[in-house]
């Protein structure tokens, strides 16, 4: 028995996976951006006074973090369009995986948030600062420098898992993957590529908040210390 | 520093009480602070003192008795937080600089967001109240990159940057070797002779009797003995002989 791999017939549909992996990237920048902001909103509320807001966020962030993923794509996917809405199979994939991944950033920035010295915030609130003030320039930046290993690796793991979109046909590396193995019958090598592009793309994503993490820490590039 | 003897004074605690559960950790203590006066607060751990400070810039609310500090009505629920925390600076034993921010950033934070100031006004701000602590080089760095003692002088010179009416300092040179707890206290003898007006938590029996006009000796909650800092040398309450001879009465 041998293993005969012929890459020539599966890589001359570089265009279909150049743009799978286009895709793959955008899906994650977008959920990236809108469940950075998701996240952080469902961290602060968990730590307001309200109860009726904690709760609310607790609930969320419980939900999502023990129920599957491709379940609350299909939840989305079937939801929205059993509303009678209709929406592009990128924009149900940006939602959920959204919605995913705000909940696990939620978890995360509440870490950070906790990290932060109670004396910090006295000594901010003893400068008549109010409490948006406060955390918007005394407690974000420290938090999310905190949790920043673990913030990003988050986000790698959601573009990662954003494959699973390929289920409700967005358009994304895996599902471009699926079609041109069951086009050109050469499954193995179709995967082998689509594995090394997702290096690929996993490497372009943690370089790029490497960088991000250059602008927003400039005491940590003034004194050299590392994330 | 002119004291306006028809004035009100800054500070002025009125019987006030405080418990944390079942521990009564102010038993009815009443002490009033005038302009330009300095107040020492002194006592055995656990006393109160540091209780009976951050009762007056509202980090503790009172359980009952009437606090007023500049005019604001602090024992009250409706007490406007923000206009009190302008009118008091407080330091705290932990300087709790922020570490994001540059020293510059650090001072002009509060300036620009509370009081609307403008960016390069509130620059002008923060070099003079670094020259005023003496750390006027140290503009650009990071918290991290300064020693404790200038650490500490940096968080007071936040707190001047809002220019308060009363400072409170919470054992601010604990923390610190002898050599920088000088230069701290340098700092704040010259507040002192600014006419500052300042109530201080201090262990340090020395500085407190070369600076206070007056001393609060607390014990158990209550104020036990007060009068001018002659009482350090000569008290009359035994509890406080005993606490001035313990070795608390240094240099
Ligand atoms: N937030 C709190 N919750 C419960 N107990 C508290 C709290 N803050 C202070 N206490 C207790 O109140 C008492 C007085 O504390 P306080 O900090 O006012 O003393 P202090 O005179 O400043 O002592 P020290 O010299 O050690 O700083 C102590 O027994 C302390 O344990
Ligand atoms: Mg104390």
């Amino acid at each position: 028995m041998s293993l005969q791999l012929d890459f020539p017939a599966v890589l001359e549909r570089w265009p279909s996976f150049l743009a799978g992996a286009v895709l793959t990237l955008e899906l994650a920048a977008f959920a990236t951006v809108l469940g950075a902001l998701l996240g952080t909103l469902a961290a602060v509320g968990r730590g307001t006074h309200n109860s009726l807001i904690a709760g609310a966020c607790k609930i969320y962030v419980e939900t999502i973090r023990n129920t599957p993923l491709l379940v609350q794509i299909f939840l989305v996917y079937f939801g929205l369009a059993s509303l009678g809405l209709k929406f592009s199979a990128f924009t149900v994939a940006v939602t959920a995986l959204t919605i995913n991944v705000g909940a696990y950033t939620a978890e995360i920035m509440r870490a950070g948030f906790e990290a932060i010295p109670r004396g910090q915030i006295e000594a901010a609130e003893g400068l008549a600062l109010s409490r948006l003030q406060i955390y918007w320039h005394i407690i974000l930046l420290p938090a999310v420098e905190k949790v920043y290993p673990a913030l990003t690796s988050q986000f790698v793991l959601l573009m990662l898992a954003s494959s699973v979109c390929s289920q409700i046909s967005a358009e994304e590396l895996t599902a471009v993957a699926n079609y041109i193995q069951s086009d050109t019958y050469r499954a193995f090598e179709t995967y082998i590529i689509v594995a090394v592009l997702y290096v690929i793309l996993s490497l372009v994503m943690r370089a790029g908040f490497w960088g991000l993490g250059l602008v927003l820490f400039p005491r940590r590039r003034r004194l050299g210390t590392p994330l | 520093m002119q004291q306006n003897s028809s004035s009100e004074p800054i500070v002025s605690l009125r019987n006030v009480r405080k418990s944390f559960g079942p521990l009564v950790v102010l038993d009815g203590v009443s002490f009033a602070v005038e302009r330009g006066e300095v107040l020492a607060l002194i006592g055995r751990s656990g006393s109160g003192k540091s209780t009976a400070l951050r009762c007056i810039d509202r980090f503790e609310k009172v359980d009952d008795g009437e606090i007023v500090v500049c005019g604001h009505r602090v024992d009250r629920p409706d007490v406007d937080l923000r206009a009190l925390r302008q009118d008091v600076g407080i330091v705290f034993q932990s300087y709790n600089l922020f570490p994001h921010l540059t020293i510059e950033q650090n001072i002009t934070l509060a300036p620009c967001a509370v009081k609307g100031m403008a960016t390069a006004e509130a620059k002008d701000l923060a070099r003079k109240v670094l020259v005023q602590v003496g750390l006027e080089e140290k503009l650009h760095a990071y918290p991290e990159q300064l020693s404790g003692g200038q650490q500490q002088r940096a968080a007071i010179a936040r707190s001047l940057a809002m220019q308060p009416k009363v400072m409170l300092f919470d054992e601010v040179t604990s923390a610190l070797d002898p050599e920088l707890t000088a230069e701290v206290l340098k700092v704040i003898e010259q507040l002192a002779a600014d006419g500052m007006t300042m109530v201080m938590v201090t262990h340090e029996m020395g500085f407190a009797k070369g600076i206070a006009d007056r001393i609060v000796f607390m014990h158990r909650g209550k104020v036990h003995e007060t009068g001018p800092a002659s009482i350090l040398t000569s008290p009359t309450t035994p509890e406080l002989t005993q606490f001035v001879g313990t070795g608390n009465l240094k240099s």
